[in-house]
């Protein structure tokens, strides 16, 4: 290849394809570098995407994208060993216009690229993108292999590990940014799923578990259900698994086995297992002279405790970074000055203002009372207000009982959960 | 669904590179006292063998968490060329 280009993208995943197909949609001239053997090969999520951003890109996508089910069921699950209180949400008003889907993104990622491809754009797989080109202090295109490929601009979308930011010379993240998700993809039939999740046909389930599934580590526990199959898994920070050293992925089996989620997956079959680092937190610089970085490559990723963000983050920030490079392109400048525009883009849209709002929510999640204390306060609660064995007393006398001792610290609890979460 | 994580890691399609992408200087391990890696990766990589730290890229998952979590820094992250290594179906 020894044409130029305008933009080159650095992974073929929602930030980075959005990115591209807006792009060419704009009619510049767009490569998509993607490593795997096929877009979405090496991407990894929980389950669900948030509907707002790519529907801003491609209008009612879901009419024609491979999504799984819409997500009208929302659950959230505390979890102790032998019990459990689920609060369990269903609204319709989810449906129209439709809040977020549960996907694969094998088949997604596959489908968002051809997009990209019929917009215009031009897409490589199972190249591995190993350097960076260089003009002055200015970055200039790539290096794979042998070849060398001049672009007037490159957007970083290589995910949470982004070693292309590195390689820009943008600071590296640190173990304390991460979590570790890990997943199963288990198979069930359609109607056993629908019947285990209280389903009309083609409406989906996002349940979330907090407490005893993740050993006392913060983190979580999810499953979304697909068509045909349940995606489950955990999500722990990874500075915390450390420090008690446990076994990442026992963690994983022994969720599988708590009554409240074997029972849910009974009879499946696994059909896939996957893992990835995910950010917790934003880069503190999204661009620099001749690049500039989207989605789990810049940290862009919102963690409210309830809704756990990163597909419409990427897509949302992709398309900014679109406006950024044709604003530089038509200025002729590419110098890291005039690329602040990307971040004034994100600034003004949900994207930076969403991780401003929930810029707390990292540090209250950490709290260990969350995973341990309160999941077994609310589960003892329940099981003293349903059991019958003596005299009775009053749910409120109950639940002073309960919380005898740790009133204080729920009540400061709570005071930092409602300003960060 | 009470699999060991060998079979899990059976159930992941993989290309593998003749070529190692991750490096691990394991002539540092023995002065590791955490031996974290033993127990953050997700993908069981990180074995003891007689006292010795060994690391297997063959199975590796490619989740970047040894990229940020070796206590002594001594793992060399990197991708397999392109196409190789895993290539997840559902994802």
């Amino acid at each position: 290849m020894s044409e130029k280009f305008d933009a080159i993208i650095v992974g073929a995943g929602p930030g980075g394809c959005a990115a591209a197909y807006s792009l060419a949609k704009m009619g510049f001239n767009v490569l998509i570098v993607e490593r795997g053997k096929y877009p979405g090969a090496k991407n990894v999520m929980g389950g669900r995407m948030y509907a707002h951003a790519l529907n801003r890109l491609i209008p009612e996508f879901w009419k024609e994208a491979p999504v799984e089910r819409m997500v009208t069921r929302e659950k959230l699950t505390l979890l102790c060993n032998k019990a459990s209180v689920t609060i369990d949400f269903q609204d319709e008003e989810l449906l129209v216009p439709p809040n977020s889907f549960t996907l694969l993104r094998a088949k997604f990622d596959q489908w968002f690229a051809n997009r990209v491809v019929e917009a215009g754009a031009t897409l490589v797989s199972n190249i591995k993108v190993d350097d960076l080109l260089w003009k002055e202090k200015q970055v200039a295109g790539i290096v794979a292999g042998t070849d060398k490929i001049e672009a007037n601009m490159v957007i970083a979308a290589d995910g949470a590990v982004s070693l292309i930011s590195e390689k820009a010379g943008l600071k590296r993240f640190e173990v304390k940014q991460f979590a570790l998700g890990m997943k199963e993809i288990i198979e069930l039939p359609e109607k056993t799923i629908e019947d285990r999740f209280n389903l009309s046909g083609g409406e989906g389930a996002a349940q979330l578990f907090v407490g005893q599934c993740t050993k006392e580590i913060p983190g979580g526990g999810f499953v979304y259900t697909n068509r045909t199959s349940l995606s489950v898994g955990i999500v722990v920070y990874i500075d915390r698994l450390i420090e008690k050293k446990i076994d990442s992925h026992e963690i994983l089996r022994e969720f599988n086995q708590n009554p409240a989620v074997a029972k849910l997956i009974e009879g499946g079959k696994i059909l896939e297992y996957s893992a990835h680092v995910i950010p917790e937190t934003s880069r503190s610089g999204l661009f620099t002279d001749g690049m500039l970085v989207v989605g789990d490559a810049g940290g862009l990723v919102v963690n409210s405790g309830i809704t756990l963000r990163g597909m419409d983050m990427a897509i949302a920030s992709g398309a900014a970074a679109a406006e950024a490079v044709k604003n530089a392109i038509e200025k002729n400048d590419f110098s890291k000055e005039c690329l602040s525009y990307y971040e004034d883009l994100l600034k003004n849209d949900f994207v930076l203002k969403d991780i401003t709002t929930f810029k707390k929510a990292p540090e209250f999640l950490q709290n260990e009372r969350l995973y341990t204390l309160y999941p077994e306060i609310a589960c003892r609660l329940f099981h003293r207000l349903a059991s019958v064995e003596g005299p009775k007393r009053r749910a409120f006398d109950e639940l002073l009982e309960e919380t005898k001792g740790n009133k204080m610290k729920m009540i400061l609890d709570m005071i930092k959960g409602m300003r960060s979460i | 669904m009470n699999i060991s994580i060998e079979e899990r890691l059976g159930l992941v399609s993989f290309e593998v590179d003749k070529e190692r992408h991750i490096k691990v200087d394991t002539s540092v391990c023995s002065e590791c006292d955490e031996k974290t890696c033993l127990y953050f990766c997700p993908a069981n990589r990180f074995t003891l063998e007689d006292g010795k730290i060994k690391h297997d890229y063959e199975g590796c998952i490619e989740c970047g968490t040894c990229k940020f979590s070796c206590p002594k820094g001594v793992v060399d992250f990197g991708y397999p060329r392109g196409g190789y290594g895993v290539y997840y179906k559902y994802g």
